[in-house]
């Protein structure tokens, strides 16, 4: 009886940097062909090609829930979608025993058109489960998706929140043996997170194998004993969780308060936009320590080279288990004054956004900055998450008052009155 | 990714699935796709029911649109233009070669662009990659058998019989239509998830392709040494198939036949072997 169900070896995967650029068209193709003095002879030298993974050697053995960790572009989404057969490996093998279903997103395949009732069937044939199957399960779909009578309603007319509702609950009910799951814990308000949660837990406790990709520690460290833990496409550990959640802290915290992408072309973000650097200034000073008493300014510095284009900043701030803190754009409805730039057509040219962030507002803890800029609402065209990690220090006279460690995310200084109302007669 | 995977069957009844790297070109993985039936299934249904829900005429449309254009092209080609169209009246002449023709051009006008409409699907869950161009391929059938029950009342006003039983032969020559529209479907659709340019180029190549198509005018006004050149067209085979089973035209010319179902054969084997070696690399550059 074989107890394994995944094992790796010797796994990895090569991309051409040039498939990752966005320029293949046949008319481009055709003129290379056609310009014989062009240096072809170049290509497939080795800098053209970079390791996305590089010799993962793991085994999952059934009924074992097993986390992937590490930073944006660590490898993790690549180990999923090769296991899960979308992206085929340079080297090395995979072998799977049992039926496999992968969920690196929820409502693949959902058409606005269709009614819930059939997108729960056509999601269903999506992810692997019979008709019959999913016509067994769908009163239990509908019900856990809290989306009662609006099922034979089209879905272009639901809430965004009855919409991802309705695409966990068919992913929830899946019945592999394999399961692959990539972030899709970050969907619905806190309640039905909760829920997720929940229903992920049920699953893993059905004796179900689980290989879990996400960047919520918290999730990580409730669901999974186990975690390996990638960067830059290598595997640097394999231990129980604890462990690899502290490892992954301490590999992810930047030493300073500064980052730079001083090569364009590793410089994260598309052929439109780049970024640059980011930096932390706290009292006239770039530092990752950041005294309390003091404005925090986060600097962006990105270079557009998409003529008018309209950028739009963005950063998230997180915890150390990655739950958000506090999240903040330069768009109008955000700042206290408008951002110059805001709504403006950029011109091609380097720019740099600055945030403040007044003393007085975080609580003593360290935090991730992750920065985004977008060219619309929803579309990201530079993310860098975990860019920095910084400490707030607590340096001020409130401890002077207070000696223990102060409660809650934030540390405002807030308006306090007391009113002596009227006299109590003592009995 | 139908060429690195093979599974195996173990003697218990979990099934195995080894992913490596090695190069197996797998034009046809029958169990693959079978075991996708369902999926495959859904996607076709999927394609036909959005259509219908986003037309507000519905099924009217389908009837108004080939009706449109018989009477349009009767009008440029017979009144005005006096194309002949042997003994048969034009209008029903016109409407046996609009039949296959408007399902071809709107099975390679949808299918070239599969891939990449559905590259949210592409990208995020395993299935044969075939049954996206197959689906697209087989949905337009739904319009396709809406315009041909068209084909009767026009027959009964022109005093022509569906009883008789060349028209049974009806399906063999759809079937050559469905092949052909097929066969370039799965090169341009593959082709269209690495050069994004070959949606526009695909719908200017249908225009050019209605010209060199006996859709308008009839076989015999091609000039005689032309007329086996002019069969390359697998399209030319459909058609000339489709008049010679409604309305009764003298047989057609069954070398040109046999060239226009030769070159749908290679098509169809070369589109398969081409799709299979680019659907390797579908997940990385989609």
């Amino acid at each position: 009886m074989v107890d394994t169900a995944i094992k790796v070896e010797n796994l990895a995967k090569r991309y051409r940097i040039n498939t990752l650029r966005n320029q293949d068209t046949l008319a481009s193709q055709i003129k290379t062909l056609l310009t014989p003095w062009s240096n072809s002879a170049d290509e497939n030298s080795d800098q053209d090609y970079v390791w996305a993974l590089n010799d993962l050697n793991f085994t999952v053995n059934r009924g074992e829930v097993v986390a992937i960790i590490g930073k944006n572009g660590s490898g993790k989404s690549t180990l999923l979608k090769l296991i899960s057969r979308i992206i085929r490996p340079t080297r090395g093998r995979i072998e799977l025993h049992g039926r496999v279903a992968s969920l690196l997103e929820v409502g693949t395949g959902f058409h606005p058109e269709l009614s819930g009732r059939e997108n729960v069937f056509m999601n269903g044939a999506i992810l692997g489960m019979s008709r019959e199957e999913i016509r067994k399960k769908f009163d239990e779909i509908v019900d856990f998706a809290e989306v009662g009578r609006f099922i034979d309603t089209p879905i272009k007319r639901y809430s965004s929140g009855m919409h991802t509702r309705l695409a966990f609950a068919v992913a929830a009910h899946l019945e592999p043996d394999i399961l692959l799951i990539d972030e899709v814990l970050a969907v619905g308000d806190t309640n039905f997170q909760q829920k997720s949660l929940g229903k992920m837990n049920e699953v893993a406790g059905q004796g179900r194998t689980v290989l879990f990709v996400s960047h919520n520690m918290t999730a990580v460290g409730a669901l999974c004993p186990r975690a390996i833990l990638l960067s830059k496409g290598n595997q640097l550990m394999d231990a129980e969780t604890p462990l690899v959640i502290k490892e992954y802290l301490k590999v992810n915290a930047a030493a300073n308060g500064e980052a730079r992408w001083d090569d364009l072309n590793s410089a994260p973000g598309s052929d439109k936009l780049k970024l640059r650097a980011v930096r932390l200034i706290n009292g006239g000073e770039v530092t990752s320590d950041v005294d309390i008493s003091k404005d925090l300014i986060i600097e962006i510095e990105f270079e557009n080279f998409d003529e008018g284009a309209e950028i739009l900043s963005a950063i998230l701030l997180t915890d150390r288990v990655g739950a958000d803190v506090l999240a903040s754009a330069n768009m109008h409805s955000a700042t206290m004054q408008d951002d110059p730039w805001f709504g403006r057509p950029h011109p091609v040219g380097r720019f740099r956004t600055r945030c403040v962030i007044p003393a007085d507002t975080l609580n003593d803890d360290t935090y991730n900055l992750n920065v985004f800029l977008q060219t619309k609402i929803n579309h990201i065209e530079a993310e860098v998450n975990g860019a920095l990690t910084f400490a707030v220090h607590d340096t001020s006279e409130i401890r002077s008052e207070w000696t223990g460690k102060w409660r809650g995310v934030v540390r405002p200084k807030l308006a306090w009155n007391t009113e002596f109302l009227s006299e109590t007669a003592l009995s | 990714m139908t060429d690195q995977t093979h599974t195996l069957t173990q003697s218990t009844d979990i099934p195995t699935t080894v992913i490596d790297a090695e190069d197996r070109l797998k034009p046809l993985d029958a169990p693959a796709l079978w075991a996708y039936r369902e999926l495959f299934g859904f996607l076709v249904w999927r394609e036909i029911t959005v259509r219908y829900k986003q037309a507000a005429l519905g099924i009217a449309w389908m009837l108004l649109q080939p009706l449109a254009a018989i009477a349009i092209y009767t009008l440029v080609f017979s009144v005005i233009l006096e194309v002949p169209s042997g003994d048969a009246p034009y209008v029903l002449f016109v409407f046996s070669g609009l039949l296959p023709w408007r399902y071809f051009v709107s099975s390679v006008g949808r299918g070239a662009g599969s891939l990449v409409n559905n590259a949210a699907l592409v990208s995020k869950v395993y299935f044969p990659r075939l049954i996206i161009p197959v689906s697209s391929v087989i949905a337009p059938l739904v319009d396709f058998l809406i315009s041909f029950s068209l084909l009767f009342p026009i027959m009964l006003i022109y005093d022509y019989s569906p009883l008789q039983p060349r028209f049974l032969l009806l399906p063999v020559f759809l079937f050559l239509t469905v092949m052909t529209g097929l066969s370039l479907t799965l090169w341009l659709s593959a082709l269209n998830v690495r050069y994004r340019d070959v949606g526009p180029a695909t719908s200017f190549l249908l225009q050019l392709w209605f010209y060199i198509t006996p859709v308008v005018y009839p076989t015999f006004e091609v000039p005689e040494n032309l007329q086996r050149i002019f069969a390359i067209n697998p399209m030319v085979g459909v058609i000339e198939g489709f008049r010679w089973a409604i309305l009764d035209t003298e047989s057609p010319d069954f070398i040109a036949m046999g060239i226009s179902v030769g070159v749908v054969g290679v098509l169809l084997v070369s589109g398969l072997v081409f799709f299979s070696y680019m659907e390797r690399s579908f997940g990385d550059v989609i």
